[in-house]
């Protein structure tokens, strides 16, 4: 007891420094701490969401309707491959999950069944001359086509790395500060930004699929065709936002997209009106070449998400690979649109599950309400441990107290462990009980010198055994804040932080602090009792 | 300066006799503990029973609005959400008078920003100037994980801690302390139930807490139970029960008082979003004490504990042998 080995020592004040020097930063103005030396640590606690404010968005990317979009595709691949062979079906459709035709002559069904093998769908990395879909014949002359599961799974986990990087790229292009950007699981994106101050801009730059094509106008089907919702085949009705028509009917097939643009520009019409200027690359700009020339007089369509922006008719061959987009546009939605042609379009819907947006004020106000309680019942606490132990025992209780709580936002600033408001709560709960280490190493000494023990073996009994008992006893949160770790939630986690890091200063102040300065006092003091005997 | 430091004018030793009252602290403790669960459970509302269940849970959104410093005016806010097509509204004050709390659930088929705009703009509409301090949304997808993951982490912290003091000390004592543990947590449904607190993940990681700290008080009881055992092999278990509590009460009392003290100040001073979260654990502190002395001690009085054939002493060699 009187004898404690110098590592000890070294152990104590080292930790005491360190604590001392990660705090700091926490407590000097932001003017002062940029004047820091540069040995010196900077980092202050890094604060969860809901103390500085900011948004936590939770998306997912809807799966079904990537695997719906992947059919609609097929089945048009399918429906040209087949008329280019000349081979009639009918009833083509895409129903639970795969397509269903029919081919219309006995004789040609198995032909159609292995031109379809041959040429749809894309090759399977491993399998040789396997392909990502599978095609089974049915009774009455009908085919079956779907995706192979692998082919599927293996889409969506593309889509997702595919989306995070649109979301980056969107969000760059807006300066919104360092958002932090993971997937989550099988097929969800977190995103976290901190002090965006228009969470509603973020979500709208965000929401936006942004799927630009050009598709064709279907002339084949009359005005009462369009009001009665009749729809030739591989044709489609598309609500329109051109203030000349409700819907329109176009082709399915699309004959540029958003994909073969290599720069979208916020800029103005003939007129003056707000409208997006684009450039096409070497293919878009053939192909849309190709096809305004062919179509002279005609329309097409402008779709974006499935609404269509303009329909213009084609006035001449469009061979210069750029064009603008004019429709409804104010100069901000025009900037917005060519972000999001930049960035790409989502290559499925993302779907908000969980967004959680908290104001700067609301976090500020926070981070007052959470420093007040923390001081309250800290010097509670104190006064209190004064009054049942005095100033000497209750004094060393109070250093280590100290040397703990130095140590916990050391620590935290140091890792830049997130600081919730309930890790807050934590913080202080965790400080108050920690002081139990020391009341049980008290209480030791004290049944040691009643049980007749010398002065000098009750202390380093005191220590011996309250050890275990501490040990165990600190145990029990190590389980609970595991637990809560995994239960999820931003500010949960930050709770199970403080939670996990205060067991392990508590247990090093409360006995090594402990330990170092009662060996000290011995030493100088070479007292006949104690003072709370 | 005679009553400083207090604990020299605190009582050495008590010798309260806790066993002699175990009989009428478990009938009260069976009939909290079947008070409690009727009260969380019923009416068997899906997804939280009686609990009143928090978006985390339940799947909605939630806004918290201020107008500061202008009081809310709660019935023009209500006035101005109806007919939305959005279901019950739910429009309450929350802390300060400028401060109000809008829940609702996205009908199916709505898209929940979309909806959150829509209710925004309603607001702002009827109430002039706004702000939209918090805005909360929960997916029904993620509400079920969340809920799972809850009751999942409730259930994994009980069964953690049966392992561990059986790991430590041995099953009967894991067995108290499970009993212990159970009673805690469900009187501490109980008064969520009661009091109308947000059963919400914070609620959860409140009793994930208590959990730890009734632990860390039956523990420390336990620890002194398990040493007096070995000291005193003749001693009825009643008794050993008995002195082992009464030692260990100065600590017990010290240590939960400071809880108490923190745990207060961040009830009176932390804010309307830490004051379940506060109460929470304030009584899960104190009910937790109670559990250690009268529950977890008594089950292992009722159980038994194999005494003799652990001390090392007892392994004598065989006679029989030679």
């Amino acid at each position: 007891m009187m004898t404690i080995s110098r590592w000890k020592v070294v152990l104590v004040i080292l930790a005491t420094v360190l604590g001392f020097l990660f705090t700091l930063p926490n407590l000097l103005p932001s003017d002062i701490r940029s004047k820091l030396p540069a040995f010196m640590p900077h980092k202050t606690l890094n604060l969860g969401l809901d103390l500085q404010g900011g948004s936590y968005l939770l998306y997912s990317v809807d799966a079904e309707a990537l695997r719906t979009e992947r059919l609609n595709n097929l089945a048009e691949d399918i429906r040209t491959t087949l008329r280019e062979k000349e081979i009639a079906f009918s009833d083509l459709a895409v129903a639970g999950g795969q397509i269903g035709l029919r081919v219309t002559d006995q004789a040609k069904v198995s032909e159609a069944a292995n031109l379809l093998r041959r040429t749809v769908g894309t090759p399977l990395a491993g399998a040789a001359g396997g392909r990502d879909v599978t095609i089974a014949t049915a009774p009455d002359q009908r085919l079956r086509v779907a995706f192979v599961p692998e082919a599927l799974d293996a889409a969506t986990a593309s889509a997702v790395e595919q989306s995070i990087e649109i979301v980056r790229r969107r969000i760059d292009q807006m300066g919104t500060k360092e958002p932090d950007i993971a997937r989550q699981g099988k097929d969800r994106i977190v995103i976290q930004a901190a002090g965006e101050s228009d969470p509603q801009r973020l979500q709208n730059v965000i929401g936006q699929t942004a799927k630009l094509t050009f598709q064709m106008v279907d002339d084949s089907a009359t005005p009462q065709d369009v009001a009665a919702g009749r729809v030739p085949p591989g044709s489609e009705i598309l609500p329109s936002t051109d203030g000349f028509s409700p819907n329109y009917i176009v082709k399915r097939r699309s004959v540029v997209t958003g994909e073969m643009l290599t720069s979208a520009q916020p800029s103005f019409d003939q007129n003056g009106a707000s409208a997006v200027h684009f450039r096409f690359n070497g293919v878009g700009a053939r192909r849309f070449g190709d096809v305004t020339r062919d179509n002279i007089g005609k329309r097409f369509a402008i779709v974006l998400d499935k609404k269509v922006i303009s329909a213009p008719v084609i006035q001449s061959a469009i061979t210069g690979g750029s064009g603008e987009i004019t429709g409804h546009f104010t100069p901000e939605s025009a900037n917005d649109l060519s972000v999001l042609l930049r960035a790409g379009a989502l290559p499925a819907p993302l779907k908000v599950e969980e967004q959680r947006t908290v104001g700067a004020e609301l976090g500020a106000d926070a981070v007052q309400a959470g420093t007040t309680s923390a001081i309250v019942g800290l010097v509670a606490t104190m006064v209190f441990m004064l009054l049942i132990y005095g100033g000497l025992f209750g004094g060393i209780s109070l250093i280590a107290l100290g040397v703990n709580a130095l140590m916990i936002i050391g620590v935290m600033s140091f890792t830049q462990a997130t600081l919730t408001l309930p890790g807050i709560a934590g913080l202080i709960l965790t400080l108050a009980v920690a002081v139990d280490a020391n009341v049980l190493i008290y209480e030791r000494m004290r049944d040691e010198l009643r049980a007749g023990r010398s002065l000098i073996t009750a202390m380093d009994a005191g220590f011996s055994r309250a050890m275990g008992t501490i040990f165990d006893a600190n145990m029990t949160h190590i389980f609970s804040a595991l637990i809560m770790f995994n239960l999820g939630s931003g500010p949960v986690k930050g709770f199970a932080w403080t939670l996990a890091i205060g067991v392990f200063t508590t247990v090093f102040s409360a006995v090594l602090v402990t330990q170092v300065l009662l060996a000290w006092w011995f030493r100088a003091a070479r007292p006949k009792t104690l003072p709370i005997a | 300066m005679d009553f400083w430091p207090l604990i020299k004018v605190l009582p050495i030793r008590t010798h309260f006799r806790f066993v002699r009252l175990a009989k009428i602290a478990a009938l009260l403790s069976v009939i909290a503990v079947v008070g409690s669960l009727a009260a969380s459970l019923l009416p068997f509302k899906a997804p939280c029973g009686g609990l009143a269940c928090g978006i985390d849970f339940e799947g909605g959104t939630v806004l918290e609005i201020s107008t500061a410093p202008k009081a809310v005016d709660l019935a023009k806010a209500r006035e101005g959400l109806r007919g939305l097509g959005i279901g019950d509204v739910q429009v309450q004050a929350f802390g300060a008078p400028s401060s109000a709390m809008i829940r609702f659930q996205t009908p199916a088929g709505r898209d929940g920003s979309g909806t959150i705009r829509l209710v925004q703009s309603h607001l702002t509409d009827s109430l002039g100037a706004v702000k939209f301090v918090r805005t909360d949304l929960v997916g029904p997808k993620v509400s079920n994980e969340l809920l799972g993951k809850g009751l999942l982490g409730l259930g994994l912290a009980i069964l953690a801690m049966l392992f561990y003091i059986w790991f430590r000390f041995e099953l009967q004592f894991g067995l108290g302390a499970v009993a212990a543990l159970f009673h805690d947590v469900l009187l501490t449904f109980g008064l969520i139930a009661l009091l109308r607190i947000e059963f919400d993940l914070k609620a959860v990681a409140a009793i994930l807490t208590i959990i730890g700290y009734s632990m860390n008080d039956t523990v420390v009881v336990f620890d002194r139970f398990r040493e007096n055992l070995r000291k005193y092999k003749r001693m009825p278990l009643g008794e050993v029960i008995d002195m082992s509590i009464n030692e260990m009460l100065t600590r017990t009392i010290i240590t939960s008082f400071t809880a108490v003290l923190a745990l207060i100040a961040l009830a009176v001073f932390g804010g309307p979003s830490l004051y379940g979260l506060s109460i929470i654990m304030l009584f899960g502190i104190v009910i937790g004490t109670y559990s250690s002395i009268y529950i977890a001690a008594p089950v292992i009085m009722l159980w038994g504990v194999k005494r003799l054939d652990e001390e090392p002493e007892v392994l004598k060699p065989a006679p029989a042998r030679r």
